[in-house]
């Protein structure tokens, strides 16, 4: 009885509106996020790290979501696939020249219409209006866009030297995330091997997502995957990450 | 406007007569609709000529034989000369009843020669013409030249133009050899008598004042081909086009077009029990622009899908005009065993929301650029994914094999530069680290700047860790440990180097994974 009426109730259920809903993040995430998830027809801007924008998608495509990198040609799949992505469902356009000065919005329109997330790496042709005009897209349609800051920050963008547009900057944004510090444990002088980060992540935004926070995440954890992290560093040295060799 | 392919044509004079079976020797004449359409040899000689009238042409030869025109059974009549011709390549295409081309490029090697090949080829299809038809015994003519249009003129004279010599051999014949009588009767009457004289003109020019045909008649009488050959194999065309005439404007025509086109194709294919997993898609303006892309679908690509790529197509390429033709070719078929591949799973919707709007992307950027990363054996981060082409058939469940030995430990890196930018690495004292013969840090580590940039405290490294890939190739590098060697070693034959790969973290929160190689220092990923 009590699961035929449960099942009733599902029926009678007044239907989710797109805005509404949200795609689930990794669960040490969730505290970066207003919503706890990824509203439905938002924009995230992520600045100075390429797998903190991922793994923002990770939790969505594992749960049959569609997602897509765009304009990312250093995008890494090994590490895609470790923070959780299916890559059957995140398929990579990894460039947009061929496109040209109008290729990248015109792509990452064409994939906010149909996908649920679209990861991109702005370049520097695209203008404020693109931007405004890909927010509505995205609005409209019910996707989320991460966007990945440009080349000039991160570790990435100084390994390539490039330039582009700075996620901090990117207009009409929601939610923007900013790594403030980031702490690699594992390695010493001469010895160890790169195990866990510690990253602090800055999370500020429009609206619900104004009121700043500071969340400390291991990103990857030492056992893989995301988890969150104890705020003062040295409190935080996880188990299996001897301080030095025998 | 690629070079015009070598082509060679055998040429079966006034064909319908001999489809027909009459002997040459008699005056035979194949009317359609009122109108000589062939002659044979005697009655030409009694005056017949092509779009007489018939009761004009019995009155010039009153023993004339007249025969009605069968276009199925000229094309019947040709398939033996046909398969012969396909003895020589199987490439071959039939260009009409009695005339058929292929590319002479491999046969003509393998027999000796263009001369050598045109001979050969002569001698078996009059052999097959004179089983055919004992009586009479027709001739072929077999001509060679580059591009299809010169080498239908070689055929009629059964010569073989030289290389290069297409333009100068088509120079003197008439504007009217074309076969757009319109168009010569006007280019006669401006003082254009030859086709040496069209080809002088300069093409925007002539594309202004006479449009697309004009266009094509100055190609060919420059000794390039109006349109390619098209190598295909047996069986014959699959492929369908469609002529817009007048060139339509928007793209919405067009891709009403396309959709019949599609359909067409369609049944062509499943007439065969064929599937297109590739599709040709050609394009062409009144002005001449042309635009080709192969459109590839393991499922098959059924109608509503290649119309709506075709459309994509024409809604990522920006023309100047309108458009004039549309044309359709299946690149690849396999047997269509009734299968339609579904999408890993997953709400089977949405895949096939990703998959249009993934085709379209691929409509404004090209097949290639967009890419499904397959995970797979290696030791570098860059080496465990291959990135396949969407909508390309993906290598099935990969076993990651055997384990891969100085594997770089997880967690993989986020960022793996395809180009990896040089760095600079240097101890305590400023001098360069490398690596010693026993495969130890000669120092360690204390600044690095990468590709000219701010100098940044090492905080933590470790390395090397020495890997020696495909040491069977034995080109690359040098003999010695990495490093020992300066960037101006010159690599011996039969030598290599070895490289090493070191994780390094700086001031500023990054961490590498640094290569060395031959003393040249590398970031081959950054752990962002």
């Amino acid at each position: 009885m009590a699961l035929s009426l449960r099942h009733v109730a599902t029926l009678v259920a007044p239907v989710a509106l797109a805005g509404e809903r949200l795609l689930p993040v990794l669960p040490a995430l969730e505290p970066l996020l207003p919503a706890a998830g990824l509203r439905r027809g938002s924009v995230v801007a992520v600045a100075g790290s390429a797998s903190l924008a991922l793994a923002m998608v990770a939790a969505a495509t594992a749960e049959g979501s569609w997602g897509a990198a765009v304009g990312m040609p250093t995008l890494g799949p090994v590490a895609a696939a470790e923070l959780g992505i299916v890559l059957d469902r995140f398929p990579l356009v990894p460039r947009t020249e061929a496109g040209g000065p109008g290729g990248w919005p015109a792509v990452v329109a064409a994939l906010l219409d149909a996908l649920d997330v679209v990861v991109a790496r702005p370049d520097r042709s695209v203008r404020p209006d693109d931007a405004r005009r890909l927010a509505a897209r995205a609005r409209e349609r019910g996707s989320v866009l991460v966007v990945v800051g440009g080349a000039t920050e991160g570790a990435a963008g100084r390994a390539a030297g490039g330039a582009a547009w700075p996620a901090a900057a990117w207009p009409a944004a929601d939610v923007r995330l900013t790594v403030a510090r980031a702490e690699w444990v594992g390695l010493g002088g001469g010895w160890g091997r790169l195990r866990g980060r510690r990253l602090e992540v800055v999370a500020g935004g429009r609206g619900s997502a104004a009121r700043e926070r500071r969340v400390a995440l291991w990103l990857p954890h030492p056992d893989g995957g995301v988890a969150p992290a104890e705020p003062v560093p040295a409190v935080a040295r996880p188990a299996g990450v001897e301080e030095r060799p025998a | 406007m690629s070079r015009p392919v070598r082509t060679l044509v055998v040429w079966c004079p006034d064909w319908p007569v001999v489809a027909a079976g009459r002997p040459g020797t008699e005056p035979v004449a194949v009317v359609a609709a009122n109108r000589v359409v062939a002659a044979s040899a005697a009655a030409r000689a009694e005056g017949v000529e092509e779009g007489l009238r018939r009761r004009q042409a019995e009155t010039r030869c009153p023993r004339l034989v007249v025969v009605g025109h069968d276009p199925g059974r000229d094309l019947r009549a040709f398939e033996p000369v046909a398969a012969t011709v396909e003895s020589f390549t199987p490439a071959v295409e039939v260009v009409a009843p009695g005339l058929c081309a292929f590319a002479t490029r491999g046969p003509s090697r393998y027999f000796g020669g263009d001369a050598a090949l045109a001979a050969s080829v002569a001698a078996r299809v009059d052999g097959v013409l004179g089983e055919t038809s004992p009586s009479g015994a027709p001739t072929c003519r077999v001509g060679v030249a580059d591009g299809l249009f010169a080498a239908e003129r070689a055929a009629r004279l059964g010569t073989v133009v030289p290389p290069g010599g297409s333009a100068g051999f088509l120079a003197p014949f008439p504007v009217g050899t074309l076969g757009d009588d319109e168009l010569a009767d006007l280019l006669r009457r401006l003082g254009i008598p030859t086709l040496g004289r069209l080809a002088e003109l300069p093409v925007p020019a002539v594309l202004a004042r006479f449009g697309p045909a004009g266009a094509g008649a100055s190609r060919l009488a420059r000794g390039l081909d109006e349109r390619p050959l098209a190598a295909r194999t047996p069986p014959p065309d699959l492929a369908v086009a469609a002529v817009l005439d007048p060139p339509a404007e928007r793209v919405e025509v067009a891709a009403f077009v396309a959709r019949g086109l599609a359909e067409r194709l369609a049944q062509r294919l499943a007439d065969r029990g064929l599937a297109a997993t590739r599709v040709r898609v050609e394009a062409e303006t009144e002005h001449g622009e042309s635009m080709a892309r192969l459109w590839r679908h393991d499922g098959g690509l059924t109608p509503a899908a290649l119309a709506e790529r075709v459309r994509w197509q024409l809604d990522g390429w920006k023309t100047t005009g309108g458009l004039s033709l549309l044309r359709l070719t299946p690149d690849e078929v396999r047997p269509d065993d009734g299968r339609q591949l579904g999408f890993w799973g997953g709400d089977r919707a949405a895949a096939e929301r990703a998959a249009r709007a993934l085709a379209r992307v691929q409509g404004i950027l090209g097949a290639e650029a967009v890419v499904t990363a397959v995970l797979d054996g290696g030791r570098g981060p860059g080496e465990r994914a291959d990135l396949v082409p969407w909508g390309e058939s993906r290598p099935g469940e990969r076993k990651l094999g055997p384990p891969w030995p100085g594997r770089v430990p997880p967690p993989a890196p986020a960022s793996v530069h395809p180009a990896p930018p040089p760095v600079e690495v240097v101890d305590a004292s400023g001098a360069p680290v490398g690596v010693t013969g026993r495969g130890a840090a000669s120092a360690p580590p204390a600044r690095l700047s990468i590709a000219g940039g701010a100098w940044a405290e090492v905080t933590a490294w470790a390395g090397p860790w020495p890997y020696d890939e495909r040491w069977w190739s034995g080109v690359r590098g040098t003999n010695a440990v990495a490093g020992l060697r300066g960037p101006n070693a010159v690599a011996e034959p039969g030598s290599r180097s070895r490289r090493a790969r070191w994780q390094v973290t700086t001031t500023a929160g990054d961490a590498h994974l640094l290569t060395v190689e031959g003393g040249r220092w590398s970031v081959e990923a950054t752990y962002d």
